[in-house]
């Protein structure tokens, strides 16, 4: 796959009229989002005015040390936590108009998930957690798009096993297998490979990135490996809550 | 090269020694105390202490006030009674000890009015008489008796109403006794410590003791029952009757309630009972608490003690440190609950608060203190300690394979014994083995009827897992998915629900059973002395007047002269009442139909080819007063001759019922020629009373006793019990609440974790929230049915076995049972998934 590092306007810069939906060609867009939490000495800043768009089809990569809130911003792209200040807009939707059920409505119509510990539920077969998210809105074929998927990562034949009596590569190919279930529009992945071993997790990373080229997917990848890193369209750096401004040129993109 | 050689440095440190242990063993307490792991067991062990340890003291000072409350059924709060003077040394050191005192002398004397004799038991008191209680007279018989503080003074008699139609007196007539002449001042119409039962004793004169002498009627020789009454705080009673007993004369009996009356007698023991359950049942509901909670808590530490395994920790110090923590915690929430349950007891003195006339209620003793405390540590070894234990068998592996954990053992197994032990332990502090049978039997069958049919809900509900689907479809399959953790649940829930039953439903038909078995129409009055000849009369005499169903009972006297050809008397046994009836003729009658309210215990009634024969039905605390078996020969002296007869049957008899009943029942056939009277019992209501006036016109040797005032007594004390019972039951409240809680939160670990996966997944609230009530709704309206079921039996075998009442089934415990289960339940577990639901789902996902 060859590696191209787009330099668009906006990334890492703040857009001056804040409130409205600028960038149509943009399925992602954030402002000043800043995340901060509690703790027993005092208040602890994860997030720092961080702003940044992602285009439609993108392929993004976020890195940075241990630490340096790369889930934590994951999370609050996907909705799946709400930030002490700023903005996120996904697939036009601005998340902070959207309560709870909102956020799940559009996660369950435009978003995948792929976890680095997997996630899935231990008391459901593997054809049961695929079929999840497709029950969940409400399709009817939900059996036949599950195993359809199973067969494309290759796990058809153990579709009634439970997660328990599968090897952590294949559970990540259930879980990559559920993640597209239900087409979804933007892909969020928070180091799939993290718990793998170096060659199931370039089998798991090539069937990430095959599955998301067919559907033709926005990719949000955290990862630690640079040269993952270097698969996707562009590279987010955060250190210690702060997005570190673009550089010029990626190592391999030379 | 040797391997020894290699191990030995650190072989020696391989085991930390106690100090380290117990230092861990703290520190994990206060780290999972913090982390809120805890908790719940805390809670659960808290309320078991607690609740123990509130009906231990409730138990103790309600025991202590009804029986102060029965005291006023025997005048005093203990009696020295004695057939010689009492020694003079005893009322003053009674008095030394700030008791109060009175004495009084009975016998039985023929009062002569002109040419009219009848015999009358004399009954002298002295200032201060009665020293609990009041007697109550009236100026005319059947006239409303008022409530006086003073006794006859000198020179002055009263009569009982029975004396006074016998001998045809008015107030204001003389009639003389010994050598001297007395005036009739008051009609007697009520003498708290009228003692024995009330058919046999003759008709009663009162008189002042200080008129005694004069008389001339005590002579060596006669037979004269003096009475020391004493009266006082509990501490001092108590010391007083430790320094008197070893110093009583030969002759000489202490005297408490409890032997007094045979009515209260059954009053007091069902009371005492009703309590006992109430304590049982927290008790086992607690362990159930403590047993939920130290699962979850056991399972939330299979990582960790996985780790521990991992860098070397060995099983015995996994065991040590965990058996530490959890006696730290028993120690700490034994003594919070301790607290606990003796300020909840302060409620009480509200509870009882207007049923306590003029005595208080006594101060709590300390006696609860370590019962309770010993019952809190064996209900948490008991049922806490076994999922713990099971930590050891964690695999190290499970750090590497988290799906790895203790085997499953079998429920009942582990459990077993932790029943037993608590049981045990009750029943011996109770001393009521078979009602710790019953409940502890009860539950274990509810839990195993639970367990087979939570297997069967999870096997059933297996097959709707094909089409797993949305919302409640999927809450279904959960319960499938989770197989033994909902069957715990089901299990837990049922068990909660059925205490929750058993202390609304069933308590409420109990108590009323207890109450229905002295009706508001119970027998107040009794005819005794009906001739043989007068008994058609009587009856007819009955129906016109609309007093039906009046049976009419023959009775015969006669004296127990020898048990299986051995010839018994009052010295052949230690106890005083055994003594009493040997001493004494018994009322025997005869009968071919069971009486309603008796029932066979043992042997069998009589059918038609026993008529005529030599066998006998005996009641059963009599048989046991008296040491007689099934089988054996009885001889009574019945006017001189004698009659044998062979015990055929135990029966049971409800005292307080007030109806006539009789220690020995023989088949029709045998007592018949022998000179019989006529005994009945039956209802009039207040209004009617001119009634009996025309009785006695028409009746003159017919004696009407009166019992109304008893009856009150009586049933003044059944609905204080009751009050108290009602009380002391909010705590094993509690201890189901606690039960439903810990199985709610049994499962919620993996809920919160499910529900935020579902969520990221796309999943809207009310879809998990329906899947959720889905499941908890079948759960508990599975357990809730089941629940009914083993109430109501409980229930049943409660009032027919423990408690000797009918029992009144009820209809409503289905629907209650069922509703509650599903709603309840239901909305319980939406509620204990609230927090979780409102809170994003990225922070469930990043701490499970
Ligand atoms: N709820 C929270 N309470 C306290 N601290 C938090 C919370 N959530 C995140 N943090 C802290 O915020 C920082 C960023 O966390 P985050 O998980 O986003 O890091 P990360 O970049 O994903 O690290 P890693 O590469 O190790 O996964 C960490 O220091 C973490 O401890
Ligand atoms: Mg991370």
């Amino acid at each position: 796959m060859r590696v191209e590092c787009e330099q668009e306007a906006g990334s890492g810069v703040s857009v001056a009229a804040a409130s409205v939906w600028n960038n149509p060609a943009a399925i992602i867009q954030v402002e000043n989002l800043s995340k901060q939490v509690a703790s027993p000495e005092g208040p602890l800043v994860i997030l720092d005015d961080i702003g940044f768009s992602i285009a439609k089809g993108e392929s993004v990569a976020v890195v940075g040390a241990s630490g340096s809130g790369k889930s934590t911003l994951l999370g609050l792209l996907a909705g799946l936590d709400t930030p002490t200040q700023g903005r996120v807009w996904l697939a036009g939707v601005d998340l902070n108009s959207l309560d709870e059920d909102g956020r799940a409505l559009l996660r369950a119509q435009r978003v995948g998930f792929v976890f680095q510990s997997f996630q899935l539920l231990t008391g459901l077969t593997a054809l049961e957690n695929v079929m999840l998210p497709l029950e969940l809105a409400g399709q009817s074929d939900a059996r036949r798009q599950a195993l359809d998927l199973l067969e494309r990562v290759g796990l058809k034949a153990r579709a009634r096993h439970y997660p328990a009596q599968l090897s952590g590569g294949e559970q990540q190919r259930v879980a990559l297998a559920r993640a597209f279930a239900g087409n979804p529009d933007v892909l969020f992945a928070d180091e799939p490979t993290g718990n793998l071993d170096q060659k199931t997790g370039h089998r798991i990373v090539e069937l990430l990135f095959t599955l998301n080229r067919e559907q033709g997917a926005t990719l949000v990848l955290v990862t630690h490996d640079a040269e993952l890193a270097a698969y996707c369209d562009r590279i987010l750096e955060l250190d210690d809550g702060r997005l570190r401004p673009p550089s010029v040129k990626q190592p391999g993109g030379a | 090269m040797s391997n020894t050689t290699l191990v030995s440095p650190s072989a020696e440190k391989a085991a930390p020694n106690w100090r380290d242990v117990s230092r861990m063993a703290l520190r994990a307490l206060r780290r999972d105390w913090q982390s809120g792991e805890l908790r719940v067991l805390a809670i659960a062990l808290l309320i078991a202490v607690a609740s123990v340890a509130a009906v231990g003291f409730f138990t103790d000072r309600i025991q202590q006030a009804m029986e102060r409350k029965a005291s006023e059924l025997l005048g005093a709060d203990l009696v020295i009674a004695a057939s010689r003077p009492i020694q003079p040394a005893l009322a003053e050191e009674a008095q030394r000890q700030g008791l109060q005192i009175a004495e009084t002398m009975s016998f039985r004397s023929v009062v002569l009015v002109g040419e009219t004799t009848q015999l009358a038991e004399v009954k002298a008191v002295g200032p201060g008489y009665p020293l609990r209680g009041a007697l109550q007279v009236s100026d005319a018989p059947f006239a409303p008796p008022q409530i006086v503080t003073v006794i006859p003074r000198p020179g002055q008699v009263w009569l009982d109403e029975r004396l006074i139609q016998t001998l045809g007196l008015k107030v204001g007539d003389l009639v003389n006794l010994g050598v001297r002449e007395f005036s009739v001042a008051q009609v007697l119409a009520y003498e708290p410590d009228r003692a024995g039962d009330l058919f046999s004793i003759a008709p009663r004169l009162l008189l002042n003791l200080a008129d005694m002498p004069s008389t001339e009627l005590v002579q060596p020789g006669s037979r004269v029952e003096y009475r020391l009454l004493l009266a006082g705080d509990p501490a001092a009673l108590a010391d007083f009757k430790a320094w008197a007993k070893p110093r009583l004369a030969d002759g000489e009996k202490l005297q408490s309630v409890r032997e007094a009356r045979a009515e209260l007698r059954s009053a007091l023991d069902r009371a005492q009972r009703f309590l006992n359950l109430a304590a049982l049942v927290s008790v086992i509901l607690a362990g159930v608490g403590v047993a939920i909670a130290a699962r979850r808590f056991a399972a939330r530490h299979w990582d960790s003690v996985a780790i521990l395994r991992c860098v070397g920790a060995t099983e015995a110090l996994i065991v040590r440190l965990f058996v530490l923590e959890l006696l730290a915690l028993a120690t700490l929430a034994g003594l919070a609950g301790l607290i606990v349950g003796y300020g909840a007891q302060y409620g009480l003195s509200g509870v009882l608060g207007q049923l306590v006339s003029r005595t208080e209620l006594p101060a709590p003793s300390w006696l609860p203190v370590l019962p309770s405390l010993a019952t809190g540590f064996v209900t948490l070894l008991g049922f806490g300690l076994p999922p713990l234990l099971r930590l050891r068998e964690v695999p190290p592996l499970r750090v590497l394979r988290r799906d790895l954990g203790p085997v499953n053992p079998r429920l009942l197994a582990l459990y077993g014994p932790a029943m037993a032990a608590t049981a045990a332990l009750l029943a011996w502090q109770a001393g009521e083995w078979r009602l710790a049978l019953y409940v502890c039997a009860g539950v274990a069958a509810t839990m195993v009827a639970l367990s087979l049919a939570a297997w069967g809900l999870v096997k059933s509900l297996n097959l709707l897992r094909g089409q797993v689907g949305v919302a409640w479809r999927f809450g279904l399959a959960n319960i499938a998915r989770r197989g033994p953790g909902s069957a715990v649940q089901v299990v837990a829930l049922g068990l909660g629900l059925m205490a929750l039953l058993i202390l609304t439903l069933v308590r409420t038909d109990l108590l009323s059973s207890w109450r229905a078995s002295l009706p508001p129409d119970a027998p107040n009055h009794f005819l005794i002395n009906v001739q043989t000849g007068e008994v058609e009369g009587v009856r007819a005499f009955l129906r016109e007047r609309d007093l039906r169903d009046v049976e009419l009972f023959p009775m015969v006297r006669g004296r127990l002269t020898a048990l299986n050809g051995r010839p018994v008397g009052p010295e052949d046994y230690a106890n005083p009442r055994a003594q009493r009836l040997v001493a004494r003729e018994f009322n025997l009658s005869w009968a071919d139909a069971l009486q309603e309210d008796n029932r066979i215990l043992a042997g069998r009634w009589w059918n038609a080819d026993d008529r005529g024969q030599g066998v006998a039905s005996v009641e059963v605390g009599l048989a046991e007063d008296l040491g007689i078996a099934l089988g054996d020969t009885l001889r009574f002296q019945i006017a001189g001759q004698n009659v044998e007869a062979k015990v055929m049957s135990l029966r049971s008899v409800e005292w307080d019922s007030f109806r006539a009943n009789f220690f020995v029942v023989f088949p029709s056939g045998v007592l018949e020629n022998y000179p019989a009277t006529w005994i009945t019992s039956f209802y009039l209501p207040p209004d009617r009373k001119p009634v009996l006036a025309e009785l006695v016109r028409q009746y003159p040797s017919i004696t009407i006793l009166d019992v109304e005032a008893l009856m009150t007594k009586v049933r003044e004390i059944v609905d204080r019990v009751i009050a108290a019972v009602e009380y002391v039951f909010l705590f094993t409240l509690a201890a189901g609440l606690v039960v439903l809680y810990a199985a709610i939160q049994a499962t919620q670990d993996e809920r919160r974790f499910e529900s935020a996966v579902l969520r990221t997944l796309g999943a809207q609230r009310k879809v998990v929230r329906r899947s959720l009530l889905a499941e908890f709704a079948t759960l508990g309206l599975l357990a809730g049915v089941l629940a009914a079921a083993a109430a109501t039996l409980l229930g049943y075998v409660l009032a027919e076995q423990v408690f000797d009442f009918t029992y009144q089934w009820n209809p409503w415990i289905w629907l209650l049972g069922g509703g509650a289960g599903a709603l309840g339940v239901g909305l319980a577990g939406l509620l204990g998934a609230r927090s979780a639901l409102n809170q994003p789902p990225w922070r469930a996902l990043r701490e499970g």
